[in-house]
């Protein structure tokens, strides 16, 4: 059977053994130098027909896209369907002439194959995920991690090169999947070592361990205090704010005390930061307030009998008011839980309405390299230059991108403001993603562009295979012209 | 992941364009608009398992196929295997033969049972199944080297004969050949006889031991090639005309034994631009190029 210079292709499942330098039962994959390509066909047309891309959608007409036009009032090629120039030395698939106000533009436009790429996700959620640094695993496989956590939002960072080629073929596959998945707005379930089972959409609320996130927290415990002392002033006596973070308590803060709100002999577990704020009050979770409690009372300890008083009114809430108690203090200083009054409930109904919608968000981040590059302009290096004059804009699927500060042409792309469907794979693994640079014709001949391989943007206009789609309103056109000065922001962050 | 099968329509917005894998069908169905996309719509549903049903069989699809069995179980399986059984004493030859032809016929099969059309095709990389109402015909335009289309002729197919496949087979192909012909085009009754017939015609054209001919065992181009280690041609040097007449002999020797025993209709035989035709309708079918063609055509490599 395969001796070891042949691979296997996993494509499909005819799973072809593949020589050196041969191409599998599709003549569409093949074996270059060990690892497994997809293999381009030389005209862009046929490379069209063949991949099924790039002609009309033939099911679900107007909810799938997979074509290669955002219409407007103007129109913009973006690169979804346009294949790619795999090794990427030539010219890529679709360089555009338009004229934008007079002015001669050119959009190169290419799907680029990124190993070096990942997603970065932030999960709207005060729930604990898992500790910082730990993995992220995806079908049994490591996937990624988690990393810093944001003010109400836990993020992880997946994919990167790493996972992608640098593990065992099977992490490889995971990997690729999880961000193609993630890309394409698809639900990915995704457990974090000894932490939670989170189930991750861009654009949707997460589910962690099987609890759909509804709302962020309005603000830590210290934050919600203050924010709402003066609606609690007078309809009670003590109000407990349960946060992993910094969990607040009423009668002690820096609010409570402006107000007067007399001392209540209160004694709270965890450490004390500052008067009424204190941290780690309990172990991480996904119960109250992010914590691991059930029950509110387990962080407090007795109430000092020097200070409290029985009938003492005590409200305890969670920083997204999805979890609240009422109690009141027995003759013997005991809380004993009773019916949230409606003085009260107002308060705790105003801490929810003050909570935005959890959502999970997904950034896709890419590396343009010198081969992708190479198929913009003979002298890749210039294109990263004009990109960092602002000359040429970077725009992923038409939808606006940030360019990180520094070396290459490394961006972020928001997926849920991009096309559906505009990420594809190779097996190598890599991910497939559409990205084009805009600029004037005299600044692509400048740094040397492939100006004969420049056509007009009738020659797609005239084609059958494009899709026309309304350009989303939440975007910047992506033909407003570049501007000329370093100063100028070049993309929406 | 994305679903593996690409469905979609063809830049022209009439041709259905089936992707998965190896399999690479252009459809094109003929009658009223309901019903072509009544046809369209089972044609893609029943494709979106078709290669799994033959990766299922896979092992036994490349064995040499035997009288006596074992037998595959899915349909498509034996339609590839029933093609090629009639061969099996006289030739080597695997189902995987007519495994083009045989998906090219479920797809229209599929799409013929669901809609009434006037006519139809499934071409699968030039292995066609048609579909002729009564008065309906196809104009078939062919091409000598598939590497380098360009119609030699084109064949007229009506619905008075019984051919409904047709399939062309050659050293130059996407597959291998054990022959030097350059193609064999085929028209039979069903698109998984012709598909067989050109392969065994096709490695019948060939000049034993010739040593302009290049030949390498399959399994080193292709590990899995149920060709195993026989030799495959890569590179046909000069030939003489003797030579060319002596390889093309071989191959109407075997073709003529095929049409008489009813397993195809007509051959056409290419060889450095020679070609020789087999059967009784030939004269019928197989039209000079330069005859303005009188309908629609399909390009056929």
């Amino acid at each position: 059977m395969p001796e070891d210079d042949a691979i296997r292709c996993d494509a499909c499942p005819v799973l072809c053994y593949i020589k050196p330098g041969r191409t599998g039962a599709c003549d569409r994959y093949g074996n270059d130098n060990g690892q497994l390509v997809r293999i381009d066909p030389h005209v862009v047309l046929d490379r069209a027909v063949t991949r099924g891309d790039s002609v009309v959608p033939f099911l679900d007409r107007d909810r799938e896209w997979d074509g290669s036009i955002v219409a407007g009032p103007e129109n913009f090629v973006t690169a979804i369907g346009a294949g790619t120039r795999y090794p990427d030395y030539k010219p890529a698939p679709f360089i555009i002439s338009s004229v934008v106000q007079g002015v001669d533009m050119v959009t190169v436009v290419t799907e680029g194959i990124f190993s070096y790429c990942g997603v970065k996700v932030k999960i709207d959620t005060d729930r604990h995920l898992g500790p910082e640094t730990n993995t992220v695993r995806a079908q049994g496989e490591p996937v990624g991690h988690v990393t810093t956590s944001e003010y109400g939002s836990q993020m992880l960072s997946l994919g990167g090169v790493r996972h992608l080629t640098g593990g065992s073929r099977q992490e490889g596959t995971a990997t690729c999947e999880t961000l193609l998945n993630l890309c394409n707005r698809k639900p990915v379930e995704l457990t974090i070592d000894e932490g939670a089972t989170v189930i991750v959409q861009a654009g949707k609320p997460p589910i962690v361990d099987g609890t759909r996130e509804e709302r962020m927290r309005v603000g830590c415990g210290s934050a919600t205090i203050g924010m709402f002392a003066k609606q609690w002033f007078g309809k009670v006596d003590e109000v407990v704010v349960v946060d992993d973070h910094i969990t607040g308590v009423l009668s002690e803060h820096q609010a409570g005390k402006l107000l007067g709100v007399p001392e209540t002999g209160i004694k709270m577990k965890g450490r004390r930061s500052t008067p009424g704020r204190y941290f780690r009050v309990a172990e991480p979770g996904t119960a109250w307030g992010g914590t691991n409690i059930e029950d509110p009372l387990s962080i407090l300890q007795n109430f000092n009998p020097k200070i409290a008083w029985p009938k003492l009114r005590l409200l305890m809430v969670s920083t997204t008011g999805e979890h609240y108690a009422y109690f009141e203090l027995n003759e013997t200083l005991q809380p004993v839980e009773r019916e949230l009054p409606d003085s009260l409930s107002e308060s705790v109904a105003r801490i929810k309405e003050n909570c935005e919608p959890a959502l999970s968000t997904a950034l896709f981040m890419g590396g343009a390299g010198g081969s992708l590059r190479a198929g913009v302009t003979e002298n890749p290096v210039r294109l990263t230059h004009s990109v960092r004059d602002a000359l040429t804009s970077v725009t992923c699927g038409g939808a606006p991108v940030y360019v990180w500060p520094g070396g290459g042409i490394t961006f972020m792309v928001d997926v849920t403001r991009m096309p559906e469907n505009a990420f594809g794979y190779v097996p190598t693994p890599a991910l497939v993603a559409p990205i084009e640079f805009t600029l004037k014709i005299k600044d692509y001949a400048t740094l040397g562009g492939y100006m004969d391989h420049v056509r007009p943007l009738e020659f797609i206009m005239q084609g059958e295979g494009r899709r026309h789609l309304s350009a989303r309103p939440e975007n910047p056109w992506p033909l407003a012209q570049p501007k000329a000065s370093k100063s100028d922001p070049r993309s929406d962050p | 992941m994305r679903q593996r099968a690409q469905i979609g329509f063809l830049p022209d917005g009439r041709r259905l364009h089936l992707h998965d894998g190896p399999i690479d069908l252009i459809v094109e169905a003929f009658g009223s608009p309901s019903e072509i996309a009544a046809a369209y719509r089972v044609a893609a549903e029943r494709f979106v398992t078709v290669l799994d049903e033959l990766c299922g069989e896979l092992p036994l699809l490349r064995q040499p196929a035997r009288k006596d069995g074992p037998f595959p179980v899915r349909v498509i399986a034996r339609r590839m295997f029933e093609a090629v059984a009639p061969y099996c004493e006289r030739t080597f030859i695997t189902p995987m033969a007519a495994v083009a032809g045989a998906v090219a016929e479920e797809i229209l099969g599929t799409m013929t049972s669901a809609a009434n059309l006037s006519r139809a095709y499934v071409n699968n990389g030039g292995d066609v199944a048609l579909h002729l109402s009564p008065g309906e015909h196809f104009v078939a335009g062919m091409v000598e080297r598939p590497d380098c289309p360009s119609l030699f002729g084109t064949a007229v197919l009506d619905s008075m004969q019984p051919v409904r496949g047709i399939a062309t087979s050659g050293w130059r192909g996407r597959s291998f050949s054990l022959g030097i012909a350059d193609a064999v085009t085929v028209l039979a009754d069903r698109a998984a006889m012709a598909d067989a017939a050109a392969t065994i015609i096709a490695n019948a054209v060939d000049l034993p031991g010739h040593p302009g001919v290049v030949r390498v065992p399959a399994c080193d181009l292709a590990p899995d090639s149920d060709l195993g280690d026989r030799l495959v041609t890569q590179e046909v040097g000069e030939l003489s005309s003797a030579e060319i007449t002596a390889a093309l002999d071989a191959g109407v020797f075997l073709a003529q034994s095929l049409l008489s025993e009813g397993f195809i209709g007509s051959a056409a035989l290419h060889l450095r631009g020679n070609t020789r035709i087999v059967g009784a309708t030939a004269e019928q079918c197989f039209v000079a190029a330069s005859k303005p063609a009188q309908s629609r055509s399909l390009i056929h490599a």
